[in-house]
């Protein structure tokens, strides 16, 4: 927390977690699909189900989808702004479990087929979480440059990204890594402290066993 | 960001520099910006919470319908000279309901601390300018300052409702803009520090029981409350008038008690306002929207 997050942000009301927080998600998930989004399937699961309407969480969901930013004076007519853009979406209710009260499962699809699957989690004050992706833990904050890799459980992979990242000059801020099981399938989630060029993810997206790359960029979309 | 009040005023006192600077000069070497970066973004702040005020639209409700329109009443009973309160105190009670009004309207404003709370600051800050036609430096000056003592609670206690309850969100923006106005009204940093433990004194306990869980009710019209208690608070400080508990300890017992508050009343929309039997029946209505 900085001095600016004391005084401010500026933001669309009327709630820093029902709202500004859910454009951010709306926003990185988008930018975590790396296109405009087609298609956007959302279940809202326990408050954002529960007082989502009153706090338009859904009007600020789909802004974030379609690129707004948490100070957007056209959040309340995102529905619109989608319409224009023929992006399509439905919302429905859902219960996730033993989950954060605000958080939200959607399925992506972008103009150009690619999918995404997430649930995240707004955790008060405007802060988010990306809590899955494309259904293996991922927990992350979406404040920095974060690289995504799912990968087949096997041997030399962490390595293979690491010195890709060492060669590019890039500090690791926090690394995470999860696997469904022995074998199965794995992700590496990494924070970093600077963005990662487009030619190292292809590289990576080109290696034997990396079955996915997807990047969070911190760069305007 | 600064854990104490009491080190603020020692600084103060060590260096000869003013609150609002030393809180810059913190707020600098955290970032990583100069000074001027840091003071052109904070006069950003200042002018949203301006244009937010301005572009008040009298005629909005919101999405429930419960809120709205209220600010355009009291512009007009302001203009028929009926309020008790007088002009100025009226003008500050008018502004705190725009603007946080506009907030539950899906208007853009600024958090201070938070959104609920939005009113608050805006609400003292542009009436005193408006009253004793402060530059608008000193006012971005004065915003420094309340950012300071927001720090300093968010840092020893909290600052959302689902953390410590009401107190936590209207009576730190009370305490935030208490310290500012002392800070304009030519207080030293004892001064400001005092004026923020007065005002947030006098809200500990305030429980946050917004109606159908919702940033409407009752959570507008106790930015009207934050904002006259800065008022006073300010006042009595400039007065002469001294808390006889120290400012970090104010602090300190506004997180003890925020701590022992029951969940019902920390932003679940369950106890108080929401759990009686007017806010069930909104609630209800309300769920069958979604």
């Amino acid at each position: 927390m900085n001095l600016l997050d004391i005084i401010g942000p500026v933001m669309v009301g009327p709630s820093s977690s029902h709202t500004a927080g859910a454009v951010k998600i709306g926003r990185v998930s988008r930018k975590l699909l790396a296109e405009p989004v087609k298609d956007a399937k959302i279940y809202f699961h326990g408050s954002f189900q529960a007082t989502g309407k009153g706090h338009g969480t859904d009007k600020a969901l789909i802004a974030g989808l379609l690129g707004m930013a948490v100070d957007d004076p056209e959040i309340p007519n995102s529905f619109a702004v989608a319409e224009n853009e023929g992006m399509t979406f439905i919302i429905e209710g859902i219960d996730l479990g033993d989950v954060h009260p605000n958080s939200v499962k959607m399925y992506l699809t972008g103009v150009s087929g690619r999918t995404l699957e997430v649930v995240a989690a707004s955790i008060g004050g405007g802060q988010i979480q990306i809590c899955e992706l494309d259904g293996l833990s991922a927990n992350f904050s979406g404040d920095y440059p974060t690289l995504i890799v799912n990968n087949v459980d096997q041997p030399g992979h962490v390595t293979e990204v690491a010195t890709m990242l060492a060669k590019e000059s890039i500090n690791i801020g926090t690394m995470q890594i999860y696997r469904t099981g022995r074998g199965g399938n794995a992700v590496m989630v990494i924070e970093c402290d600077g963005e990662v060029p487009a030619e190292s993810i292809a590289w990576l997206e080109s290696r034997e066993g990396i079955l996915k790359v997807t990047y969070l960029s911190m760069q305007e979309v | 960001m600064y854990k104490s009040l009491e080190e603020l005023c020692r600084i103060e006192k060590e260096t000869g520099k003013p609150f609002w600077k030393i809180v810059q000069e913190d707020d600098c070497k955290e970032r990583g910006i100069t000074e001027a970066a840091s003071f052109v973004q904070m006069r950003g702040m200042y002018e949203a919470m301006k244009y937010a005020d301005e572009h008040y639209d009298e005629k909005l409700k919101s999405a429930s319908g419960l809120v709205g329109t209220e600010g355009k009443k009291m512009m007009e009973a302001r203009a028929a000279g009926t309020l008790l309160c007088g002009d100025f105190i009226g003008k500050v009670m008018e502004k705190a309901l725009k603007t946080s009004e506009s907030n539950a309207c899906m208007k853009r404003i600024v958090a201070a601390p938070t959104a609920g709370s939005c009113g608050v600051v805006p609400a003292v800050f542009l009436s005193v300018q408006e009253e004793r036609g402060f530059s608008e430096e000193c006012m971005v000056e004065a915003l420094y300052v309340a950012a300071g003592i927001g720090g300093v609670i968010a840092s020893r206690a909290f600052l959302s409702g689902a953390a410590g309850g009401c107190q936590a969100e209207i009576g730190s923006a009370s305490a935030m803009a208490a310290g500012g106005v002392a800070y304009l009204l030519g207080g030293s940093a004892t001064e400001i520090a005092n004026a923020a433990a007065l005002a947030l004194k006098s809200l500990i306990g305030l429980a946050c029981d917004p109606v159908a869980g919702l940033v409407e009710v009752p959570c507008v019209k106790r930015n009207v409350l934050g904002a006259v208690n800065a008022m006073t608070s300010a006042d009595m400080t400039m007065a002469g008038i001294f808390s006889k508990i120290p400012p970090d300890e104010v602090i300190d017992a506004m997180r003890s008690v925020g701590r022992s508050m029951s969940e019902d009343i920390r932003e679940t929309g369950k106890g108080g306002l929401a759990g009686t039997p007017t806010g069930v029946e909104i609630s209800e209505r309300m769920s069958q929207l979604t």
